[in-house]
């Protein structure tokens, strides 16, 4: 039967590693070797990567096998399924196979009773062991029978999903990546499950504590329970069932099924029954191959330079080397070990995990970034300016790139923020060296770039603290990169005070972390926020921004105090440079009437309005009005609050659209129209300013507004976003395109939504688009890949049904105050003497 | 301003009560312009209502912590001594207390004379 000039290639291990193997030597030497295989398990060889899918029902069993039966017959593969190798007679080059009880486990320790057919012995020229793996069993007494399972092969899910249906409560042993998968699936039956973990943290493997926090924090979101710090000392059975779990430290909880995913650990037996050196793997040199020159190891099975691996990059690496050998396509080839990067989703949560996990040395850098209100950890640790290690959980989108750096041990960006957040785009790198002096940097308060120097000679290290000495980058903002360019430029690096990363100055925490304590603590005030959060002090520089926040997280009933507002909000109306006020009512869509022109002439006169303008955004304002008019004026004006004032939602521009344009291909007035009625007045972390175009000719500048919808041909609209045309230029990008005003409505109100609950207080819409990144943003918005979409929109509905016109508080001021005008009081000499 | 020839003298503004809490309000007492507030601590203060940057109403302004913040361009004063954050501007202060209910603060009366002269 075999052709004897050729050689024969025994492998034991019919897993993914043995069939790699196989198949890359057959890619080198086509026809050159007779194969034979030795598969402990009934089947081809699937990827067992995805065995949780077939667990929780979104693969079937036949989805997941790499190569089906057909391919062993197509590469004159002999596959011994079903037969467990159980000797190697190293000196006459023979492996002993037994053919095993159909409902053995394939990865059990050897038992004599399992056979029961007569053994099969197969020559060899080269043998390679790719016996695998076995799960670990942690010592715990009643692990067996009845309700009680491991998770490994495609017959332990079959199990798993045939028992699970008579149970209510199901308990994980193993917080590791497959624990976790074991519990998806298991939740997918409708089970509660509870995640038991002898470490006192997730996945220790690839998390730190931090982040094994937040990723139980998301895990507990989804509906497990998670017990860490917890060994399982005993199963407790009643009637041969499984009723508990009880630990070692005495105590217990209620379980109808365990399922144990804790680990692997390498099957040697037969290689050191058969005098192969073992230690904690099969012992392997740079070739794989072991102490017997004709006996080769791939997979989980390998230790190799003292290390065992468990990923698929490793073992392929290994299949490749060995490949090469065996075949002779070059006999030289070596495996120097993996770097162990990771990158894989964990119950639909994205990680990734490389190098360490704890900073090693005193001067190791170690750059964090959290965001726990998203379930975002991003880590890095820097040596020599080196990645030593990265944590990546809730968006690895920085993954490849921090993996690349990784394994190419490249030098990383002086930048640290870009790699975690990915390349800066869009501002134009202006050499700051070759700045003069007396260049103005900072262009809203005149700060020039010589001011600068002196602040940092002065020992200012970050663009707060240079802000704080000369106002620079304390206007507009968007000088502020080239502050930290000039910082650098000097110093050789930017600090970061941790402030800036504050959602208001006056209170230490992020953005994320200040929502959860509010909610938390259910502070519906801001002097609530600064009693519980600031010890009592109350910072002026934090009170807006606090109104503001409270407003987006309890629409409805949150107390309103007044004096957290500025003034403009105070009054509806924005202050001018002589302590008047700017009225402007709302013009929907910038379509007015001959009656509302009326209103506002007869109103300009009667108040002596100082000018009255055209604005920019399509509306009237009414320039210099007195605050004790404001009431009576918009009375008379008859029209409401155009918000022309204050950090919300502005105004939607249009251009003429279909009614009357020429060229017009979607009715852009209407939709302004329902944009402008149904987003008035929300407030957000900044002003958002939107136009709708009748077509791409966007004469209404839609393409650089904070939102923008563009009809184009066949009846669409594109979703334009972060556009901008202030002090920074920016054309918006295209979020997503829709068929309706409706869609078009229900977009905006999510993106504005998530803006209003994400952005950093005075970060406009363009600063936020390139902060989160568009990619994510049509991750988030558009493919739901955060499962959030519906309670945007139900939060921006809420909002929306919030909506007062604050020009209402005409008729009834909230305090007597309110639009008081200065109070006149005279004294005399002669009558004062009560002091 | 500057005018010291005049002794100051105690003026009543009204019931306390009618002051918003954490707000300040404008007085014009005689020939002087003055931002009254009452903090949410219970504290009252009681400065020039001119910023010396541009001149912006500070009764307009936000309170914290014993500062106020020009509601123009941010110039931020401490109400105890009128120093400003920027180190050569400062407001002039008043004296305010609160006394039986009454938000009470101390100006210079108004002289005769000078009273012809205005309004």
């Amino acid at each position: 039967m075999i052709n004897m000039t050729k050689k024969k290639i025994v492998v034991i291990g019919n897993g993914m590693a043995g069939a790699r193997v196989v198949e890359e030597i057959i890619g080198r030497t086509p026809g050159q070797f007779d194969f034979v295989m030795f598969g402990a398990e009934p089947y081809g060889n699937y990827n067992r990567i995805l065995l949780s899918n077939v667990l929780n029902q979104t693969q079937e069993a036949g989805d997941i096998f790499i190569n089906p039966l057909s391919w062993y017959q197509e590469n004159n593969i002999v596959l011994h399924a079903g037969v467990k190798a159980v000797k190697i007679n190293t000196q006459e080059q023979i492996v002993t196979g037994r053919p095993l009880q159909p409902r053995a486990a394939a990865y059990a320790v050897h038992d004599d009773n399992a056979f029961v057919i007569k053994d099969i012995k197969e020559t060899y020229d080269y043998l390679i062991m790719a016996t695998g793996s076995r799960p670990f069993v942690p010592p715990m007494e009643g692990f067996s029978g009845e309700g009680t399972f491991l998770f490994r092969t495609i017959d332990d899910c079959d199990h798993i999903a045939a028992y699970a249906k008579q149970c209510r409560r199901a308990v994980v042993i193993g917080g590791g990546l497959l624990g976790l998968e074991a519990a998806r699936g298991l939740m997918t039956h409708h089970l509660e499950v509870t995640i038991v973990e002898a470490a006192p943290q997730l996945m220790p493997a690839q998390l730190d504590v931090e982040s094994s926090q937040i990723l139980k924090r998301t895990m507990e979101g989804m509906g497990l329970t998670v017990l860490t710090d917890r060994k399982t000392a005993k199963i407790h059975k009643v009637d041969g069932k499984v009723h508990s779990l009880i630990f070692s430290d005495g105590s217990t909880i209620p379980a109808d099924m365990v399922v144990v995913s804790a680990g692997i650990r390498p099957i040697i037996e037969v290689a050191q029954d058969s005098g192969i050196k073992v230690n904690k793997g099969i012992v392997c040199d740079d070739q794989m191959r072991t102490n017997d020159p004709h006996i080769f190891s791939v997979g989980e099975c390998v230790e190799h330079r003292g290390k065992l691996y468990g990923l698929i990059e490793p073992i392929w690496a290994q299949a490749r080397v060995v490949a090469d050998v065996i075949s002779g396509f070059n006999p030289q080839a070596a495996y120097g070990g993996s770097k162990i990067g990771t990158k894989l989703k964990v119950m639909g949560v994205d990680l990734m995990s490389l190098g360490e996990k704890e900073a090693g040395a005193d001067t190791d850098e170690v750059v964090v970034y959290r965001e726990p209100h998203r379930g975002i950890y991003k880590k890095l640790i820097i040596r020599d300016n080196k990645l030593h290690g990265a944590i990546l959980l809730g968006d690895a989108a920085a993954a490849d790139v921090l993996i690349q750096m990784f394994l190419n041990e490249q030098a990383v960006a002086e930048n640290r923020s870009e790699l975690l957040f990915g390349e800066v785009k869009g501002t134009a790198f202006i050499q700051v060296a070759d700045l003069p002096d007396h260049a103005q940097v900072c262009n809203c308060n005149g700060v020039v770039k010589g001011k600068i120097l002196n602040a940092i000679d002065s020992g200012c290290e970050t663009v707060a603290s240079v802000g704080a000495r000369t106002k620079a980058g304390k206007g507009c903002g968007s000088c502020r990169g080239l502050i930290a360019q000039i910082i650098e430029s000097k110093l050789g690096k930017v600090s970061y005070d941790p402030s800036e990363h504050y959602y208001a100055p006056g209170i230490p925490l992020e953005k994320s972390q200040l929502v959860a304590e509010i909610k938390v603590r259910n502070l519906k005030s801001v002097s609530a926020i600064f009693a519980e959060l600031a010890e009592g002090k109350e910072d002026t520089d934090s009170k807006v921004g606090l109104a503001s926040l409270l407003k987006t997280i309890w629409p409805k009933d949150y107390e309103d105090q007044r004096d957290a507002r500025f003034i403009n909000d105070r009054v509806h109306a924005n202050i001018q440079k002589d302590g008047t006020f700017s009225v402007v009512p709302r013009i929907y869509g910038g379509v007015t009437t001959p009656q509302e022109l009326m209103a506002i002439a007869q109103a300009a006169v009667k108040y002596q309005v100082k000018m009255v303008k055209i604005t920019g955004g399509q509306r009237i304002d009414l320039l210099g009005v007195k605050k004790e008019d404001l009431p009576n004026i918009w009375k008379d004006l008859g029209m409401p609050s155009g918000h022309a004032y204050t950090k919300s939602f502005r105004t939607c521009k249009s251009c003429v659209g279909t009614d009357f344009c020429r060229y017009g291909l979607g009715d852009a007035i209407a939709l302004a129209q329902k944009i402008e009625h149904r987003f008035q007045g929300i407030e957000s972390p900044h002003k958002m300013k939107l136009a709708t175009a009748g077509c791409p000719r966007n004469c209404s500048e839609a393409y650089v507004k904070d939102i923008g919808a563009v009809a184009i041909e066949g009846g669409f609209w594109e979703i334009y976003i972060g556009g901008a045309a202030g002090a920074t230029v920016r054309k918006g990008d295209l979020l997503c395109t829709v068929d309706s005003h409706e869609q078009a409505l229900k977009i905006i109100g999510r993106f504005i939504q998530y803006y209003r609950e994400h952005g950093k207080y005075l970060e406009r819409t363009y600063g936020f688009a390139e902060r989160i990144g568009i990619d994510v943003l049509k991750g988030i918005l558009i493919e739901d890949s955060l499962g959030i979409c519906s309670q945007l929109d139900h939060r921006i509905q809420e909002a929306v049904d919030a909506y007062k016109d604050p020009w209402k508080e005409a008729d009834v001021p909230v305090d007597p105050a309110q639009f008081a005008g200065p109070q006149l009081i005279k004294t005399l000499q002669e009558a004062e003497n009560n002091g | 301003m500057g005018d010291t020839m005049s002794k100051p003298r105690a003026v009543d503004l009204g019931a306390i009560e009618q002051f918003p809490v954490g707000q300040g309000w404008r007085f014009v007492i005689n020939d002087q312009v003055i931002a009254v507030f009452r903090a949410r601590d219970g504290k009252v203060f009681a400065v020039e209502d001119r910023c010396p940057h541009r001149q912006g109403p500070l009764s307009d302004g936000i309170i914290g912590d014993g500062h106020v913040v020009c509601p123009l361009h941010g110039h931020k004063f401490d109400l105890e001594t009128g120093q400003g954050g920027e180190g050569h501007e400062c407001v002039h202060v008043f004296k305010a207390w609160v006394l039986e209910g009454k938000m009470m603060v101390e100006c210079r009366a108004l002289k005769i004379s000078k009273d012809n002269q205005q309004e």
